[in-house]
């Protein structure tokens, strides 16, 4: 069933729009914030030339779009919506509760970093931020898969054993608005992978009455957030199934981290989105010279896979653990405590060096990549003393 | 997926209860006898009563039925015993009883 | 980045310099090669300076860097010779492409002692003459398509004819001096190669 590919070029929220416009979701809710208004701008064009049949609803703030699409959803609209950083943070409230109902929205998240200071440019801290509130979060390396994901982030959410809000992020401005080649689809085998959304019970169904989002006393509260634990190691399966039947629709399968070159590697970098790409060209030049270098790419980030990480992370002499963010800790991002921590309990036993870069923007090179490399052969093989947490590319007086 | 909330208690293991809390049923309220909240108790005096039916939209808990026009027996299921109908009854039709028996 | 054609761009806000950028992306894109055309963003303001970037492969491009050292560059306002260091890691065997009046040699002491080949296109009186406005990025655009040689005339000509058709669909009245533009920036290059 290996379907028609057309080969473009476009910029990573061009791919999305496209692939909202494919998807054709009922309702999209959305309030416009740099990086992603372009998302929005382009569905409403298409709405309005006719190429899609979408309710847009503008709202007037990212707090009221997450309320429509919650209030949607539960009435049995597939729905979706579109953000970036500080608006994002103003759907924190309903981002648990969108989870909490087990509503199978969808956000597209162009991530941009959060003030101060005041800055428009890419880290993950919007979507590290909204780590713990229950949603399924897939990071996109490029405009290619920002589009794929979008796509298989429908039937992942509205799996029966999943049921919960999914998260497609994609590096803002970096992947968003560079053109790039891209393969897409044609409309109809989108459709038909996607599917129609027909949940099982609705709020607009008459007849069949719906109580969502009631009150719970602690009797009950806690068995619910267990249930809502118990979905998301559940999604686990269902990400890797959607996954690999996208590969047989578009010969791009997808698992929840990729790994390059880490077969036999000695020093491997554990990095998300759209610096993945630059780690492997670095990795590539390494090979070259002989350095056993190779790269995991973390795609899926909620539910977090923690002994498939330490796994394959278990042959390798060290590891370098890079975050787009700080979690202002003293000790490294979000992905630095949770590398180790299943690491620890794996009984993996391998060097770890923690990075924050790329923060606000911060342009990372070929260049960062390989000093990256090179810490960690100093560390393991030269005897030197490395520390456990550092910035690339600091400007610093102990540099 | 209809729920049968007389399935679902506080002793119910989370694997039994419904997803996100959410119930799939109508009207399960009348299912929770909240009558055994009560202390007070309105008696409803008929006799005195000219079915004005002032009583019926202030009680909070529905707990005054009414048919073809008039009203009924108090519902003591739900009757949590605040005694608003007694305090707007223009008759002197409904008074308070100490306790959870009429 | 090996058999990798990178290309920067210098302009200033509101110049057209990130829409060059893009379409010189569509042009390689239409040679069957892997294209990157991105901007550097910061806060949008008229008349800074702002830089774009190209990258053109014969092979998938996975970097999602700036470029540090172009094969090209691209200037599209003179008036930054003075306050950026526009030839900073061009490669000598590469070239620079600047919008001025002024002959190569003239340029040459502005260029920090960049030894390498320098090509100048009056892109303000190429636009003024075609279009009646300083739209400066078109003619700069096929000035790059010339000296990259991404692209022959007469296929790169067509093929912006269908893309301004596009672009251009609710103003058709500016297609044929746009299409001027080009013609005559393509043309100067070439006489001057």
């Amino acid at each position: 069933m290996s379907a028609k590919r057309i080969k473009e070029r476009m910029s990573g929220n061009e791919a999305v729009a496209y692939a909202i416009r494919q998807v054709e979701p009922d309702v999209m809710p959305a309030f416009p914030i740099t990086p992603s208004t372009e998302i929005p701008q382009m569905v409403s064009t298409f709405i309005a030339n006719g190429q899609m049949n979408t309710d847009f609803i503008p709202v007037e703030s990212e707090h009221s779009a997450m309320s429509a699409a919650i209030g949607s959803e539960a009435a049995g609209a597939r729905t979706m919506t579109a953000t970036s950083s500080v608006g994002l943070a103003l759907m924190w409230e309903e981002l648990l509760l969108a989870a909490s109902n087990r509503l199978p929205i969808v956000l597209t998240l162009v991530n941009r970093t959060l003030s101060g200071p005041i800055n428009i440019n890419c880290d993950h801290t919007d979507g590290m931020g909204a780590r713990d509130t229950g949603w399924i979060q897939i990071y996109s390396e490029n405009n290619q898969e920002a589009y794929d994901n979008y796509i298989q982030a429908f039937p992942i959410a509205e799996d029966p054993e999943v049921h919960l809000p999914v998260m497609i992020c994609q590096d803002g401005f970096i992947t968003s608005h560079a053109v790039e080649n891209i393969e897409l689809l044609e409309d109809a085998p989108v459709r038909e992978f996607v599917g129609t959304y027909e949940p099982e019970e609705f709020l607009l169904n008459p007849g069949n009455p719906v109580s969502v989002g009631p009150y719970s006393v602690s009797n009950y509260a806690m068995e619910a957030r267990k249930a809502q634990e118990d979905a998301m190691v559940r999604s686990k399966d269902v990400i890797l199934k959607i996954g690999e039947k996208f590969g047989t629709l578009s010969g791009r399968s997808y698992g929840l981290f990729e790994e390059y070159k880490t077969e036999d590697a000695d020093y491997i970098m554990v990095i998300m989105g759209s610096a993945a790409g630059t780690a492997k060209e670095a990795v590539d030049e390494l090979r070259e010279e002989g350095v056993k270098a190779g790269v995991l790419k973390l795609r899926v980030f909620r539910p977090f896979p923690e002994d498939e990480i330490a796994k394959a992370l278990s042959g390798c002499k060290a590891a370098a653990i890079m975050d787009r963010c700080e979690s202002y800790n003293g000790h490294g991002g979000p992905l630095a405590q949770e590398i180790p921590a299943g690491l620890f309990r794996n009984h993996v036993n391998i060097e770890t060096v923690s990075y924050v870069y790329g923060l606000a923007g911060r342009d990372f090179r070929v260049e960062d990549v390989r000093g990256i490399f090179r810490d960690l052969q100093d560390l393991t093989e030269n005897g030197k003393t490395i520390e456990q947490f550092r910035y690339v590319g600091l400007r610093s007086k102990q540099e | 997926m209809r729920t049968d909330i007389s399935n679902i208690n506080e002793q119910s293991p989370y694997e039994d209860l419904t997803e996100g809390l959410k119930l799939f049923a109508g009207g399960t309220a009348e299912q929770f006898n909240t009558g055994e909240w009560r202390t007070n108790t309105p008696v409803f005096l008929a006799d005195k009563c000219k079915q004005c039916l002032l009583c019926c939209p202030v009680c909070p808990d529905g707990a005054i039925p009414v048919e073809e026009g008039k009203r009924l027996a108090f519902d003591y299921d739900h009757c949590k015993g605040c005694g608003i109908c007694m305090k707007v009854c223009p008759f002197d039709a409904i008074i308070m009883k100490e306790g959870i028996k009429p | 980045m090996k058999n990798t054609l990178e290309i920067r761009w210098h302009g200033r806000g509101g110049q057209g310099a990130k829409t060059a950028a893009l379409l010189l992306a569509d042009v390689a894109f239409k040679t069957g090669q892997y294209v990157q055309g991105f901007p550097e963003y910061g806060p949008e303001r008229m008349g800074a300076p702002i830089t774009a970037f190209n990258r053109i492969s014969k092979d998938e491009i996975r970097v999602h860097s700036n470029i540090y050292d172009p094969d090209y560059v691209v200037v599209v306002d003179e008036t930054l010779l003075h306050s950026v260091d526009v030839t900073a890691g061009l490669k000598e065997e590469g070239a620079i492409i600047i919008n001025t009046p002024k002959s190569a040699e003239e340029i040459r002491p502005l260029l920090n002692g960049y030894p390498g080949r320098i090509v100048t296109v009056d892109a303000r009186m190429i636009s003024e003459s075609s279009l009646g406005r300083n739209f400066p990025n078109t003619p700069m655009l096929a000035a790059a398509v010339a000296v990259t040689g991404i692209l022959g005339r007469d296929e790169f000509i067509q093929d912006m004819r269908a893309s301004f058709r596009h672009k251009f669909a609710k103003k058709p009245e500016v297609i044929d001096g746009n299409m001027k533009a080009l013609q005559m920036a393509f043309d100067a290059v070439e006489e001057a190669l």
